[in-house]
């Protein structure tokens, strides 16, 4: 159901954009004003939420400790899993962020013979994480060609290099498939494990359809029906030099595909897709474990009420008399059996 | 025979325990009201604990009631909670943030492993708290509600939320696995304190804290009561070994305050472990002393507030500041060690009036404590034997067949893994590792760690500590593992009975149990038993083979 209401939303989306250029043409909606709009939602949206995070404190350094920490020299520190400066922090963080380190210990737990809980490696989350990201990457820099004159040497090769296997005309890039056959995995994962399924919200269908018809669209656009490449990219060099102009001639597909982009900018900043940059942000991850090394300041830590040790004393201080325990101040003129009995100081 | 009550584990019959389904109900997890069933939730903080350390509507109650008595401007409270916690935790606001409920963390829970519930999946205890924070503090929230995951707060959802909060060990196992570091512990403090907030507390945490702000510990032990306590295992240490140890107490001029969590004073194994600390430092000729009033290294703070953890903790400085001693050792303890090591300099600190720890054996400078100014025992122990200070007879543990347990906190909030075992390979002959997966930093809970180890939460203690036990129980079937070592008062406490349970014949001890065990002591005499006053090494393996 939830899946279904995804989908539906992006279909309308699309047919939006269909209606739009096709019958309505609207054609500098679409391709001028909500590229900006989406640009502008994008990064104020992402500047906005940075800074909201960032306005909140980190009182406690709490990073989650995964290996040996920095104690005596002849124990080793297990200097990536568990670091101690900020070099080894960024170590870390660079395993995390380029390589999604966490994800790469992920386990299954299985109970065999009715009564054997036995966890075996699983890697196909952390391949088909690594796999999407990847490809949505190298795609995004591909698509640098659209708005650069000349395209610069290292964006020709990454697509030749893209493009490797020489196959089809257009050549078929490895990434198109990639990026479709990760996201039908992460899609597929979500319907067919039940626990993932039983979490999973609107907001974490939405952003698969929406990508999964971004890449559809542009995939039929390079191999099945031909569009007006030269059109596309005089409108994307106008964009990008703040000189928007609208060729005529451009398919509605196009539009259809540059749109759910924009959606995806726009949404991007105001979704669970800011995991992009909470990453980097999150503090069992990017603090160092030197905790006891040193002292890290909270800015609002509270005053609070202590159980002072004079109260304590006051309150025992006759047990404690009497226990041969030594006391700081001496009961008034009372005799107690065993205040002789005086602590060693 | 009296009938057996859902607070005693002959209740529970092992066959249907294993009876887990993992797969969740038909029905959306935000139409399934919580189910109170006996044996998986603790009993309500009592109105006297909670008058006592000022904290707000105390009264009496029952969490089967129908009402909570909550103050008329609860939902208020609630969400002006929420807000003071977003602008003051960044954890708190990232991790309702960016969750992208991939799943990774589901299977890691050992209350989900043991009990198939989903909402003890981390990823779903986290949604109970984020679903609200949608609702109420995000525009598409606001505006689409349900749609987008968000749903009102309700007296439901709190009872939900006590239900399941108390139903997380805060042992971080899920954070190790999350993509973007998503710690579950942090969002069980919260959702502890926001119920804090409404005078919703478990007697089982509240009272210890209650006995630790008044006494110096946990369990209420008064001054003399404690001393009477080290002098009753100062007479079984002369007993086992012919030694008379002193009891240094509350000692001004002493150079190390030595503090330790209150379990080990109460109940064994626990006591042998004290005792093992207690040969150690008079053999070694410490100037070192107890503190009675600074008696407890635990604290329930950490699993109540973080107002209160700072209260409870203020007085290990302030008793170090009075005695004026050097530097600080600290006992076998988890969560203790997660309150010493990421929490006490930033709480209470700064500990300017002490020096950088240095053992007075070794003369080794512990760099990584130069701030705080508190060493982990097993630390100071590893140091020792490292430079051949002490004289080891490790065969006297032949007997002993022992594996490591992790404790969560010293795992994943510190990462002290080498040490225990260094220290274990040296005392003991014997040593097994359990599954790879289920040890360092992947290691499992003993099911009864942040306030949950109580009787009356007994099927959850067994549930949670199944992948825990089964892990024993394998290295007990393989290797004829006979004894569990675990540096945690807790695990010492509550993995006994995971350990009768799930992995029978296997026992619970302490490092410095073994430790003092396979020291050869100055004027010890012939060691025939050991600090339980049971025969020593070989011969008792003999016995028991005999026995079989």
């Amino acid at each position: 159901m939830k899946a279904a209401i995804s989908l539906l939303v992006v279909l309308v989306l699309a047919g939006f954009a269909y209606l739009g250029t096709e019958v309505l043409h609207w054609q500098a909606l679409f391709g001028v004003v909500f590229p900006y709009v989406a640009l502008l939602l994008f990064l104020g949206g992402l500047i906005w939420r940075v800074v909201g995070w960032a306005r909140s404190p980190v009182p406690f350094r709490i990073p989650t400790t995964c290996g040996q920490e920095k104690s005596m020299p002849w124990i080793k520190q297990d200097k990536l899993d568990n670091p101690y400066t900020t070099w080894q922090v960024i170590g870390r963080m660079l395993l995390e962020i380029l390589f999604f380190r966490s994800l790469f210990r992920n386990t299954r737990m299985s109970i065999k013979e009715g009564e054997k809980v036995v966890y075996g490696p699983t890697k196909w989350l952390w391949l088909g994480g690594l796999a999407f990201h990847y490809s949505f990457l190298v795609i995004i820099i591909r698509h640098l060609r659209f708005f650069t004159q000349p395209v610069p040497y290292p964006i020709e090769l990454l697509s030749s290099l893209d493009g490797f296997f020489q196959i089809g005309v257009p050549v078929f890039y490895a990434t198109s498939f990639i990026f479709l056959g990760a996201l039908g995995f992460l899609l597929l994962r979500r319907l067919f494990i039940p626990q993932v399924r039983y979490v999973s919200l609107v907001n974490d269908y939405f952003p698969l359809f929406l990508l999964l018809g971004i890449g559809s669209l542009g995939f039929l656009m390079r191999h099945i029906v031909k569009t007006d490449i030269v059109g596309i990219k005089e409108l994307s060099l106008g964009l990008v030099s703040f000189h928007p102009h609208v060729p005529d001639g451009i398919h509605y597909l196009f539009y259809m595909h540059l749109f759910l982009i924009c959606v995806l900018f726009a949404y991007l900043p105001f979704s669970k897709l800011t995991h992009m940059a909470g990453v980097f942000m999150s503090p069992t991850r990017n603090l160092a474990n030197n905790n006891r090394a040193l002292r890290h300041i909270n800015p609002w830590n509270p005053k609070v009420k202590v159980h002072t040790y004079e109260e304590y004393e006051d309150e025992f201080r006759d047990k404690m008399i009497g226990a041969g325990l030594p006391v700081d101040k001496q009961p008034e003129a009372a005799p107690v059996s065993g205040s002789d009995n005086k602590g060693e100081e | 025979m009296a009938k057996v009550k859902f607070d005693q584990v002959e209740y529970y019959e092992h066959d249907q325990m294993l009876q887990i389904d993992h797969r969740p109900p038909a029905a959306d997890w935000m139409d399934t009201p919580v189910e109170f069933r006996p044996g998986s939730w603790i009993y309500p903080g009592k109105a006297k604990h909670l008058k006592y350390l000022e904290l707000p509507n105390p009264r009496d109650w029952a969490v089967t009631d129908e009402d909570w008595k909550l103050p008329e401007n609860w939902k208020e409270i609630i969400l002006k909670g929420i807000r003071e916690r977003l602008d003051k935790f960044r954890t708190f606001k990232i991790f309702m943030d960016i969750c992208v409920r991939c799943g990774a963390c589901a299977d890691k829970c050992h209350f989900f492993i043991g009990g198939g519930d989903p909402k003890n999946m981390p990823v779903l205890r986290a949604e109970l708290l984020r679903s609200i924070y949608r609702n109420d503090f995000t525009t598409a929230g606001k505006i689409l509600g349900k749609l987008v995951g968000g749903r009102p707060l309700t007296i439901d959802v709190i009872k939900e939320w006590f239900y399941y909060f108390f139903q997380c060990t805060e042992c971080r196992r899920c954070s190790v696995f999350c993509p973007y570091g998503i710690d579950t512990a942090e969002i069980t403090m919260m959702g502890r304190e926001l119920l804090g907030l409404l005078g919703i507390y478990v007697n089982w945490a509240i009272e210890p804290v209650a006995n630790c702000f008044r006494t110096g510990n946990h369990l209420g032990i008064q001054p003399h009561g404690l001393k009477d306590t080290l002098e009753f295992f100062a007479d079984d240490i002369e007993e086992a070994t012919g030694i008379k140890v002193k009891i240094p107490m509350n000692k001004k001029g002493a150079d190390v305050l030595f503090v330790v969590p209150s379990g080990d004073f109460l109940a064994e194994p626990g006591t042998f472990t004290c005792m093992g600390y207690m040969l150690l430092l008079h053999e070694l000729g410490i100037n070192y002393t107890w503190s009675t009033y600074a008696s407890e290294g635990g604290n329930f703070g950490l699993f109540t507030s973080n107002e209160i953890m700072k209260q409870l903790n203020a007085k290990i400085y302030a008793e170090a500041k009075r005695l004026g001693v050097k530097w600080i050792l600290g006992g076998e303890c988890g969560h203790m060690w997660r309150v010493m090591h990421q929490y006490m300099d930033t709480l209470n600190g700064p500990a300017d009036f002490l020096e950088v720890p240095r053992s007075p054996i070794t003369g080794t400078v512990f760099e990584n404590a130069r701030s705080t100014k508190m060493v982990h025992i097993a630390e100071f122990t590893a140091d020792l034997i490292k430079h051949g200070k002490l004289k080891l007879d490790p065969s006297r543990n032949d007997h002993i067949r022992v594996t490591f347990h992790d404790s969560c906190n010293p795992a994943r909030g510190m990462g002290i893994l080498e040490e225990p075992r260094y220290i274990l390979k040296n005392v003991c002959n014997n040593f097994f590792e359990m599954p790879e997966n289920t040890i360092r930093e992947q290691t499992f809970c003993c099911g009864g760690g942040a306030g949950l180890g109580t009787d009356e939460n007994m099927e959850m203690r067994l549930r949670g500590g199944l992948p825990r036990g089964n892990a024993v129980k394998f290295v007990h079937d393989k290797f004829g593992v006979n004894q569990l070592c675990a540096m945690c008062a807790i695990d010492r406490a509550t993995l006994v009975t995971v350990c009768d349970y799930w992995a029978p014949g296997v026992q619970v001890t302490g490092i410095h149990e073994l430790v003092a065990n396979a020291m050869v002591f100055d004027g010890e005499n012939e060691r025939k038993i050991n600090l339980r006053l049971a025969p020593v090494g070989k011969q008792e393996q003999e016995e028991d083979s005999n026995n079989v």
